[in-house]
């Protein structure tokens, strides 16, 4: 499955090779090899369609350098197309607000409760802050002690409510103490939910509506197929989130997913999640999600034997 | 509802009299297949499949290409799935009978096993739990709460202890109260880390010291909305602990899990069971043809 770009490839650049220029009948083999990759990288469908339409438009018709073959030319012309579409500038967590609230969303096991620790060990140690964890989880076995046991790890403190089933209530007492034992940030976990659950999307529109985050954001696992436009464009709609999170990047998946959130909600991927440790949170690079997502290392190594 | 008959009057129009599959028809599969998560392997290897099956049987209806369109597909699972059983059973000559549960981070592992557990108390079996995941914060608390709630013993350590001698313990106990079921919890683990690839190695081989074929089934747990690198867990956590079956989970949301069935028909492993709720009762016995259906829903 995950055979390398740079064999697929291969074959389709011979093809191109020697000729001068990009033309209909030249790319169209390239393009439906960079389109299955994109595929077997779990970009979404329709995407992955629209992304080779569009690098077919931009370079039909270029004339091709001296240093450059046609085959080169067009690589280059998808990771250009790609990291641009991943999104430029990195961006940070808006820390205004006294406090600032940050409201975390997303699917069962998607890593939500992992990266609430992350991101207050992160703004404890890095950014000098008093963090608040808040366990908005009332239905998860053991969701609140999971996140007191994070807390006790960073040495942060965790807001919870035995007994109050309420998550609306107890995220509201959560930023009352916040402010009354002067927190600069509160991080609000919430349960796992899907997009199509709507008693579980209004629970979560309403705590959004009573905290009013400064930064709401989507934990996504980066291992998710097709599905991830669909709960991305679900959870944005409801919630209007500021940022997206992936998780689960220590493993070896392409990460398609990225791409196809990134291009149906057009929001930025602010960080990643590297491994189960606290310690183990990035933040995104865009050009190196594109790399992952093609294999474009391969790809270099292609360019140089092309 | 819309894209089915969408996709099937296209379907009628296209194929009723004629010898070939016109390409319209199949993009549309391609899209079907794909956007289930199929892959694109698979999805050629059933395109191939329909095309060779209409090629020989001329002029079809609608009806019958419906037909051979899920054929075909679960004809992919058919080989690994003996497929028609709605019951949860365990055989009766391993006693207890040991079940060990992997998958990597998150995918629902403590979940099913709770399900699991109480569907087989329900038909009068003796369940022991082992808490084996003594790494993530509170799992064992988790799978307590799961005890608890159907009403059955765990064996457990403290965090941080080491996971192959809870299976051991919770083996030996099971052995020792007579039980009929074992189930054990491991920790989520990415099938790319080779040091907890081994741990899982060393687990089922210490079971084994009390049980000589233990375990005797090897459930890999796999994320329905995980899309293809699924295969390369299925493939990895197969060269580490030979998985026997397979539960896919989280099918009640919009996913459509179609990854096993490349991961069926490559590995030769069936799909037992499927996640649809985290509630206790949200798990099904897999059935095939239902599960190809829900691709053209
Ligand atoms: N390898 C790896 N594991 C991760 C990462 N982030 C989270 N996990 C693991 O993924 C699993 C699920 O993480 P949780 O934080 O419990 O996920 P959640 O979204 O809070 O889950 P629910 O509350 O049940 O919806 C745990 O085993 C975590 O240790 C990551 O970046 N890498
Ligand atoms: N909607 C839905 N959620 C599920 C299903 N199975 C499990 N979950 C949820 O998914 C999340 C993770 O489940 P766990 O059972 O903790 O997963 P795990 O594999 O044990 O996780 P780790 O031990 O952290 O690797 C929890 O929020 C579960 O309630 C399912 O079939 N459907
Ligand atoms: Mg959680
Ligand atoms: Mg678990």
């Amino acid at each position: 499955m995950f055979s390398n770009l740079s064999d697929k490839l291969d074959k389709a650049i011979h093809v191109l090779k020697g000729h001068g220029q990009i033309t209909e009948i030249n790319v169209a083999e390239t393009l439906k090899e960079v389109r299955r990759a994109l595929l077997d990288a779990d970009v979404n469908y329709k995407i992955a369609k629209e992304f080779t339409s569009r690098v077919k438009e931009k370079a039909l018709g270029q004339n091709v350098l001296t240093t450059l073959n046609p085959g080169q030319l067009l690589v280059k012309i998808v990771k250009d197309e790609l990291t641009e579409l991943m999104g430029g500038e990195t961006v940070g967590i808006n820390l205004k607000g006294t406090p600032t609230v940050i409201l975390m969303s997303g699917l069962q096991g998607s890593g939500k409760t992992t990266f609430s620790g992350k991101l207050a060990n992160y703004l404890k140690t890095k950014k000098s802050k008093e963090v608040l964890l808040v366990g908005c989880d009332v239905y998860r076995p053991a969701a609140i002690n999971q996140l007191k046991v994070v807390g006790e790890q960073i040495g942060v403190e965790v807001y919870a409510e035995e007994g109050n089933q309420n998550p609306v209530e107890i995220s509201e007492n959560a930023i009352k103490y916040a402010k009354a034992n002067s927190k600069n940030v509160v991080i609000i976990d919430t349960a796992g939910r899907l997009a199509v659950d709507e008693t579980m999307m209004t629970e979560i529109s309403n705590i959004h509506k009573a905290v009013n985050p400064q930064e709401t954001l989507f934990v996504v696992d980066s291992m998710t197929g097709q599905d991830a436009v669909n709960t991305a464009k679900a959870f944005n709609d409801v919630l209007n989130f500021e940022g997206v999170i992936l998780t689960k990047l220590d493993g070896d998946t392409r990460g398609g997913a990225a791409l196809s959130i990134k291009s149906v909600v057009d929001k930025p991927i602010k960080f990643i999640g590297t491994g189960e440790k606290m310690e183990a949170i990035d933040v995104f690079h865009p050009d190196r999600m594109a790399e992952r997502i093609l294999g474009m290392g391969d790809v270099v190594s292609l360019v140089e034997r092309a | 509802e819309k894209s089915k008959t969408t996709f099937f009057s296209k379907l009628s129009k296209a194929v009723a009299g004629k010898s070939k599959v016109d390409d319209d028809v199949l993009d549309n599969l391609e899209e079907i297949l794909v956007s289930s998560d199929v892959g694109v392997a698979t999805t050629l290897k059933i395109i191939d499949r329909i095309e060779a099956r209409v090629a020989k049987d001329k002029y079809l209806g609608t009806e019958e290409l419906n037909k051979i369109l899920r054929e075909e597909i679960a004809g992919l699972l058919a080989e690994t799935n003996v497929g028609n059983e709605t019951e949860f059973t365990v055989p009766k000559d391993k006693k207890p009978y040991v079940i060990m549960v992997v998958g990597v981070n998150g995918v629902g592992k403590t979940t099913t096993i709770g399900k699991l557990a109480s569907q087989f108390k329900k038909q009068g079996l003796k369940v022991v739990l082992g808490a084996g995941d003594t790494f993530r914060a509170a799992a064992i608390d988790q799978l307590q709460v799961w005890a608890d709630r159907i009403g059955v013993p765990i064996i457990k350590q403290k965090m941080g202890s080491d996971p192959a001698s809870v299976a051991f313990d919770t083996v030996q106990s099971a052995v020792n109260q007579d039980a009929d079921v074992v189930i054990i919890d491991t920790a989520g683990r990415l099938h790319n880390k080779v040091n907890l690839m081994n741990e899982l190695t060393k687990i089922k081989r210490v079971m084994q010291k009390v049980i000589d074929d233990a375990p005797h089934e090897v459930l890999l747990v796999l994320d329905g909305s995980t899309g293809q690198n699924a295969f390369e867990q299925a493939k990895q956590f197969t060269k580490a602990t030979e998985v026997t079956s397979l539960a896919v989970t989280k099918l009640d949301g919009t996913a459509k899990g179609g990854v096993v069935i490349g991961i069926s028909d490559q590995f030769k492993i069936p799909v037992k069971y499927i996640g649809v709720g985290e509630q206790v009762d949200d798990l099904q016995v897999f059935n095939k043809i239902e599960f190809v259906d829900s691709f053209f829903k």
